[in-house]
C-alpha cells in the first residue's frame, strides 16, 4: 500500500482549523439523545480520522496477506506496508532506527514486556522498581506481578496536593538497589506533565535505566526519545487516533537485544529444531505470531495525520481549551478541581460536592456530552485525593471552545437538579 | 440511553439520597454482607436482625451515587417488618421493576416504583440493585462481597 500524498510541513506556530479537522472524523457528526455528540473522553480511547479508516479498508481491500513468509506479491506488499509503518513510528519518535520500535496490542501490553523480558531477569530479592503515586493500574500491576516473581520490593515516590512528582523525594529514593524507574509521561487521572527529562537524567546518574509510560502524552505533545534519553517509551496506537489493538514499545536497540524473547512462536525466531531454537533479530524476536497489520497500518496513517496536523498545535489548542474549562468550571459552586499541576495536559479531573460522579456522567451523557466518570484505573491516586473517583473531561484536536460551553452547562444543570 | 431525565432522577431519589433513611451499622445484627462495584467505587453494607422469619431491623452504610444510595434506603424502608418469603418476593420484583425494559413487568411495589426509571438508563441499572442484591447475599450468609458490575 502506498502513502501518495506529501506531507508539508507547516510553521510550528500555524494555529489548528480545527472545524477543517472535525470533517475529518466521520464520528463527530453523531448525535447522542437527540444533541451534538460532544466527545470529551479522549484520555479513554480518540476517534479515528478518515484518513485511517480508509487505511485499514484499502489494506484489507487490495493488500491482505500475512508477513515476512510468502514470496507472492501480496504478502509483500503486506510487509512493505507493515514495515513502512514502522519506520513512520521511528520516525515520529526521532528513534535512532525503526529496529527500535516493537509492536504490541497497546501501552500495557509493552509495559508487561519490559517488567518480564527486561527487569524480571535483573531482579534478586531485595531489588527496587521505582514508580510515582499517580501511575495507572498498567504501570503498578506489572511491577507487582514481577516483584511478586523475583522478591523484588515496589517503590513509590510521592506526589504532592497539586498532582506534581515531588522531584527531591523521587531522587533520594533512587539507590543501589533501584534497577529501573517506570514513570508515566502524563497522568491520565490528573493531567500532570511530569519533569521526565530531569526524573530520566537523575535516574541515569544513579545507573537506572527508565521506562516511560507515554499513553497520554503521544497524541498531545512532542516526543522526542532521543532528546529524552529514555530506555523504553510505551503507547497506545488507539489513544492516538489509530485503531485499538496495536502499540508501540520503543527500546534502546542495546536493551533489545539483550533482553530474551516476551512470548514464543512463529516470526520470532531465525531456526528451529526440537534441540534448539535461533531467535530471530529485533525487533521481530518480540513479535511472535501474525501480528496486527492493518493496526499498524492504521496507526501509520494515524501518525501522519497528527504530523500533518502538527504537534506543536496540537499541545497550543488543547492548552487553550484547558485553560479555558479550568478557568470556567472552577467557578461552578461545589466544584474541586483534582489535579492542579503547573504544567498539564489536555485533562480536567474534577468533583462536584455532594454529587457522585456517575451521576455527573449520566447528566452530561444526557446533554450529549461525553466524559469519564469513575477511578480512572489510578485507584492509589484517588485514594491520596480523598475521593472515590472524578468526572474527567479530556481534549483532542478536534475540540472547540463551544464544546468548553456544553460541559460548562452541563455541570451547571447537575448543580441546579442536585440543590 | 433515551430515557428523560426526570424519571431517573426524580424527587423521592433526590430526598433518599440528601436524607438517608436507616443508614449507619446496626448492633449485633444476625446478617451482614457488603456489595462493592469496583468500577464505580460504590460500596454497600447491609444489616439485617431477624427473628421468627421477620425482619426486626435493617440498615446500610455506605453506597455512593444518588441512585445507590437512594435505593438502599428505599429499601431499608420497604423491607421493615417484612416475613422472609415476602422478602423474597420483593427482591424478584423489584428486579423485573428495574431491568425489564419492556415495561410489562407491573409489580405493584409502592414507593420503590420511583427506581423504575432507572430501565432506561442500562449503565445504572447495577447502582440501583447493588443494596438488593448485598441483602440476597446476607440472607445466605454469603462472606464474599457481592457485585452488580
Amino acid at each position: 500500500m502506498k502513502m501518495e500524498h506529501e506531507v508539508l510541513a507547516k510553521p510550528a506556530d500555524a494555529p489548528l482549523d480545527v472545524a477543517r479537522l472535525r470533517a475529518d472524523f466521520p464520528i463527530l457528526a453523531e448525535r447522542v439523545n437527540g444533541r451534538p455528540l460532544v466527545y470529551l473522553d479522549n484520555a479513554a480511547t480518540t476517534q479515528k480520522p478518515r484518513a485511517v479508516l480508509d487505511a485499514l479498508a484499502m489494506y484489507y481491500e487490495h493488500d491482505n496477506a500475512n508477513v515476512h513468509r510468502g514470496v507472492h506479491t501480496l504478502s509483500q506488499r503486506a510487509t512493505d506496508a507493515y514495515e513502512a509503518a514502522r519506520a513512520n513510528v521511528a520516525r515520529f519518535v526521532n528513534a535512532r532506527m525503526p529496529e527500535e520500535i516493537v509492536y504490541t496490542r497497546g501501552t500495557t501490553d509493552g509495559i508487561n514486556l519490559v517488567a518480564q523480558s527486561f527487569a524480571r531477569p535483573r531482579l534478586a530479592p531485595g531489588d527496587e522498581i521505582l514508580i510515582s503515586a499517580m501511575e495507572h493500574h498498567s504501570n503498578i500491576v506489572p511491577w507487582q506481578l514481577v516483584c511478586g516473581q523475583t522478591g523484588a520490593r515496589l517503590r513509590v515516590a510521592p506526589v504532592n496536593d497539586a498532582g506534581e512528582l515531588v522531584l527531591d523525594a523521587y531522587a533520594a529514593m533512587l539507590g543501589p538497589r533501584t534497577k529501573l524507574v517506570a514513570i508515566t509521561h502524563v497522568s491520565n487521572a490528573l493531567g500532570s506533565i511530569t519533569p521526565i527529562r530531569q526524573i530520566i537524567a537523575l535516574a541515569h546518574a544513579a545507573n537506572v535505566p527508565v521506562l516511560v509510560d507515554g499513553a497520554q502524552a503521544i497524541a498531545h505533545l512532542p516526543v522526542d526519545v532521543q532528546a529524552l534519553d529514555c530506555d523504553f517509551y510505551a503507547f497506545s496506537g488507539h489513544k492516538i487516533f489509530g485503531p485499538t489493538g496495536i502499540g508501540v514499545l520503543y527500546g534502546k536497540a542495546a536493551h533489545f537485544e539483550a533482553m530474551p524473547p516476551y512470548q514464543g512462536g512463529g516470526d520470532m525466531i531465525r531456526s528451529v529444531t526440537f534441540e534448539k531454537t535461533e531467535y530471530n533479530d529485533i525487533p521481530y524476536k518480540f513479535e511472535a505470531g501474525t501480528p496486527n497489520i492493518a493496526g499498524a497500518v492504521g496507526l501509520g496513517a494515524a501518525l501522519d495525520y497528527v504530523r500533518h496536523a502538527g504537534i506543536e498545535a496540537i499541545d497550543a489548542h488543547e492548552r487553550e481549551l484547558l485553560a479555558d474549562a479550568t478557568e470556567r468550571v472552577m467557578r461552578i459552586p461545589g466544584v474541586r478541581i483534582i489535579g492542579t499541576a503547573k504544567d498539564k495536559a489536555g485533562i480536567l479531573s474534577f468533583t462536584l460536592d455532594g454529587v457522585h460522579a456517575h451521576d455527573v456522567g449520566t447528566i452530561l451523557d444526557h446533554e450529549g456530552v461525553a466524559i469519564r466518570a469513575g477511578h480512572h484505573c489510578a485507584m492509589p491516586v484517588m485514594t491520596q485525593f480523598g475521593v472515590a473517583g472524578t468526572a474527567r473531561a479530556s481534549f483532542a484536536l478536534y475540540n472547540t471552545r463551544e464544546e468548553v460551553d456544553a460541559l460548562v452547562a452541563g455541570i451547571e444543570r447537575v448543580r441546579r437538579m442536585f440543590g | 440511553m433515551s430515557g428523560d431525565l426526570r424519571d431517573l432522577y426524580q424527587e423521592v431519589i433526590f430526598d433518599h439520597y440528601k436524607r438517608p433513611r436507616n443508614q449507619g451499622a446496626l448492633d449485633a445484627p444476625s446478617h451482614r454482607a457488603e456489595g462493592h462495584n469496583p468500577l464505580c467505587g460504590d460500596r454497600v453494607t447491609v444489616y439485617l436482625k431477624i427473628d421468627n422469619g421477620v425482619v426486626q431491623d435493617l440498615r446500610f452504610e455506605g453506597a455512593g451515587c444518588a441512585i445507590a444510595t437512594a435505593s438502599a434506603s428505599l429499601m431499608t424502608e420497604a423491607l421493615k417488618g417484612r416475613t422472609l418469603d415476602e422478602v423474597e418476593a420483593l427482591f424478584r420484583d423489584f428486579h423485573a421493576l428495574v431491568t425489564d425494559a419492556s415495561g410489562d413487568a407491573a409489580p405493584d411495589l409502592g414507593k420503590l416504583e420511583v427506581l423504575a426509571g432507572v430501565r432506561e438508563f442500562p449503565a445504572r441499572v447495577k447502582c440501583a440493585t447493588l443494596a438488593w442484591h448485598t441483602l440476597n447475599a446476607a440472607l445466605r450468609n454469603r462472606k464474599q462481597p457481592v457485585t452488580t458490575e
